[in-house]
């Protein structure tokens, strides 16, 4: 036997248990004031609104009218406007234009008891106030609010259409992106009357939605055909949405909810408590439970299970690179508590396969050999067809741009989107932990049982099973003699 | 060394290296009580189901309160403001000491977001002593829910139907589509088990219960599939093996395995459900418990109900052969 394999099991092992500790305390340093993060930790994990309060409400035109796709663009973007000026930060938002609705998720605002879910819903869902004024200057009125100070040019009513365009420069010869805008008949001799004025003053025009100004160009010719273009140093994005604000201020109509859910956040806290509980209890009683049954690979298969559960929560912060990192609800705990359950499944087929081969008088070498390679199938039937529901899980209730409900939208094409971010969260685990659990319930405990199987000590059959001769083989070794 | 590789000429009962039972002798009985379970699942409908308004529309607010509060009144508050059907039910806050009051109001349309604001002025104002605080509150149109629940129907056939083909081609050595289609069979008796299980629990059908019957379609098929295995497997080395005991022999070798298997899932979720039903946590509770005995029904149909009706399927198959 080669010398090199009883060095396995420790890489394996210790490999596991570095991963554990990473993903449960996360890897950061500290230089001067600023923290930087490498590896997201498990107090890293964003935690859903069932968990820490907060609010899930689905916006749509106010009596089912119809709308175009800049129209809801433009109105998404009012609500990102109004997100950020409540201080809103860690907002989720989605669009779909089939159904033309908008779900929007924030988080109940840490740090202030009084947080009012529902003026501020209310204020995301109204109409925007677009509006142009004379300069850039601003006061503050009586209410706090930050106004222009300039007289109204225009209202938003008066903006036929805002688009993204792209211009040559004339002095680099660069192509690159510019917001054009087009008036309405009042719009453009309003708009005349007011570049002529401050063309010749050089001032500027400030273009103001609620009690933001989201741009100030400058005046760099007179206006008059009621066409014009806004330069800067605009990227497609960031001229898009520009238009975007630009347009929401001429909307025709204003939103309303269609499904408002609010959750507090004590109720959330003490949920995941309860959770947090529930998932120790049963990490331990599994673990009890396949030392006494399995023994040596029973508590080869715990170390796989630690690893299963760490990678799972992996997987949620976002510890590896190449993921994003995703939202835990409490389904989601529940779905990473009953991967474990599920998840020792593999070891047990696999177990009871190494049992009966002992039992039939294999040597423990070609027992281990032949019990992992005959489970093997069993296993990834098994573990296919929980993967294959899982997607359908997160398909069905998954927000519209995400890749599951893409790949399910020939189900339900005709049909609007409605989401429940729980489920789908109790999806992604179960399939993240069943996912885990082929590579460490398979492939990580063969390769540190076959490891220890090489170690003199651990060679006695009893270490893997209660062996039980079976009638056929007594008589065999009997003929033997 | 001796080795089991002189098999061949044994009969596959012989090599089964454990005590084989003899599952297709109790084929009726486990048939009947498949009926029954079916049956009593089935008539459950008629002790009143609740949509929940999920999928039905409409909504329920949910306010923590100290000291006392008249419900008689708070339904009159209420309905000033709104013109949907209203009722009032008094209870506790697990998770802090307060009391709950949770108002249920079913209309068309979910509450808008200015009437519900209006509500939680109008009942701190009624109450200014009691600190009114909204603890959750959840609004959903009748058109939404409606939308939501087709979505989850079609979602369960969908699974069915992948689920079916699958089985199909892993398992065409013993004929997978009858296979596939007894694995499914079984899986609809979990399914209304579970079923049952949640209207007698007295849950709201609602998101939750289509999560459990999706996970339960995971189970049941990923436990009838390692029965099938083995039987695959034993086909190949004794391809001359009566139908019945192949099912028996490989149904044997893989009880223990079942077993073990539905002890850590269900107990899995035995945990979560006596956890969340000390701290109180419905939405864990009405999800976890009929969990449970759907995983418990699974493992019991994987075992006793799809290999039983696919040799029933199988002989008649024969029987006709031999009649031609």
């Amino acid at each position: 036997m080669k010398k090199g394999k009883k060095v396995v099991f420790f890489i394996v092992a210790i490999f596991i248990i570095l991963f554990t500790v990473s993903t449960v305390s996360g890897v950061s340093y500290q230089y001067a004031d600023k923290k930087s993060t490498i590896i997201n930790g498990v107090g890293d994990i964003r935690l859903g609104i069932d968990i820490q309060g907060g609010v899930d409400v689905t916006f749509e035109p106010e009596n089912g009218q119809d709308a175009t796709e800049e129209q809801m663009d433009a109105a998404l973007e009012v609500i990102k406007l109004r997100l950020s000026s409540l201080n809103i930060s860690d907002s989720e938002t989605y669009m779909d234009y089939n159904s033309n609705r908008i779900i929007v998720r924030f988080p109940w605002q840490a740090g202030e008891s009084d947080f009012d879910p529902e003026s501020a819903v209310k204020e995301l869902g109204d109409m925007a106030e677009l509006s142009f004024h004379y300069g850039s200057e601003s006061t503050t009125d009586a209410d706090g609010n930050t106004v222009p100070s300039g007289d109204t040019i225009l209202t938003g009513a008066n903006v036929k259409k805002a688009t993204t365009a792209t211009e040559q420069d004339s002095s680099t010869g660069e192509r690159k992106w510019v917001v054009s805008l087009e008036f309405d008949s009042d719009g453009t001799e309003a708009f005349a009357n007011a570049t002529s004025q401050l063309y010749s003053s050089k001032g500027s025009i400030s273009i103001w939605m609620d009690n933001e100004m989201i741009s100030a160009p400058s005046v760099n010719s007179v206006i008059s055909d009621g066409k014009c273009v806004i330069e800067g140093n605009f990227t497609y994005d960031t001229a898009k949405k520009l238009a975007d604000q630009i347009n929401s201020g001429a909307l025709p109509f204003s939103l309303e909810t269609t499904s408002f859910k609010t959750i507090s956040p004590s109720m959330g806290a003490n949920a995941l408590q309860a959770m947090i509980i529930a998932g120790m209890i049963a990490l331990v009683l599994i673990a009890i439970y396949m030392i006494v049954l399995y023994r040596l690979p029973g508590f080869v298969s715990v170390i796989a299970l630690v690893g299963q559960v760490a990678g799972t929560l992996a997987c949620i912060s976002g510890w590896f690179g190449f993921m994003s990192s995703s939202t835990l609800t409490i389904p989601g705990i529940a779905g990473i508590i009953l991967a474990i359950g599920m998840g020792v499944d593999a070891n047990i087929i696999t177990n009871e396969r190494i049992r009966e081969e002992l039992t039939v008088g294999n040597s423990l070498a070609l027992s281990l050999k032949k019990g992992y390679s005959n489970a093997l199938s069993a296993i990834i039937d098994g573990n296919l067809t929980t993967i294959l529901i899982a997607i359908v899980l997160m398909g069905t209730f998954g927000v519209p741009s995400s890749v599951f409900a893409k790949l399910l939208h020939f189900l339900f094409f005709s049909l609007s989107s409605t989401t429940n971010s729980e489920i789908y969260s109790f999806g992604y685990t179960l399939m993240v932990g069943v996912i885990l659990n082929l590579i460490m319930g398979v492939v990580a405990t063969r390769l540190m049982v076959m490891s220890l199987s090489s170690f003199k000590c651990f060679q006695k059959p009893g270490l893997y099973a209660k062996v039980k001769k079976s009638k056929s083989v007594k008589e065999s070794e009997e003929d033997a003699k | 060394m001796p080795s089991n590789k002189t098999t061949k000429s044994k009969t596959l009962r012989d090599s089964a290296l454990c005590k084989v039972y003899n599952f297709s002798k109790h084929r009726k009985l486990f048939f009947i009580i498949s009926i029954i379970l079916v049956a009593v699942s089935i008539l459950s409908t008629f002790t009143g189901v609740d949509m929940d308004i999920e999928y039905k529309g409409g909504s329920i607010l949910t306010y923590t309160y100290e000291g006392t509060i008249d419900e008689a009144e708070v339904k009159s508050l209420v309905e000033s403001v709104t013109d949907g059907l209203v009722t009032v039910q008094a209870g506790d806050d697990l998770s802090s000491d307060k009391n709950s009051v949770s108002i249920s109001i079913s209309s068309k349309k979910g509450i808008s977001d200015d009437a519900q604001s209006e509500l939680t002025t109008k009942l701190k104002e009624k109450y200014p002593d009691s600190d009114v605080q909204l603890l959750d509150s959840n609004a959903v149109d009748a058109a939404n829910g409606r939308d939501f629940f087709i979505k989850c129907l079609i979602a369960l056939v969908f699974a069915a139907v992948i689920l079916t083909i699958y089985t199909a081609i892993r398992f065409r050595v013993i004929s997978g589509w009858s296979a596939g289609v007894f694995a499914i069979i079984a899986l609809l008796h979990d399914i209304i088990v579970s079923y049952g299980a949640f209207v007698l629990m007295g849950f709201d059908i609602d998101a939750n219960f289509m999560a459990v019957l999706l996970t339960i379609f995971g189970y049941s098929v990923n436990d009838t599939m390692v029965i099938y295995d083995r039987i695959r497997e034993n086909k190949k080395l004794y391809p001359n093996t009566p139908f019945e005991e192949l099912v028996d022999v490989s149904n044997s070798q893989c009880l223990r395995r079942s077993l073990r298997t539905s002890i850590t899932t269900v107990g899995c979720m035995v945990i979560i459900s006596i956890v969340a039903a000390v701290m109180g946590l419905t939405s864990i509770l009405s999800f976890s418990l009929p969990l449970c005995f759907g995983l418990i029904s699974g493992t019991y149909s994987s075992v006793c109900l799809a290999p039983q009706l696919w040799i029933v399927w199988k002989q008649r198959g024969k029987n006709k052969k031999a009649n031609a």
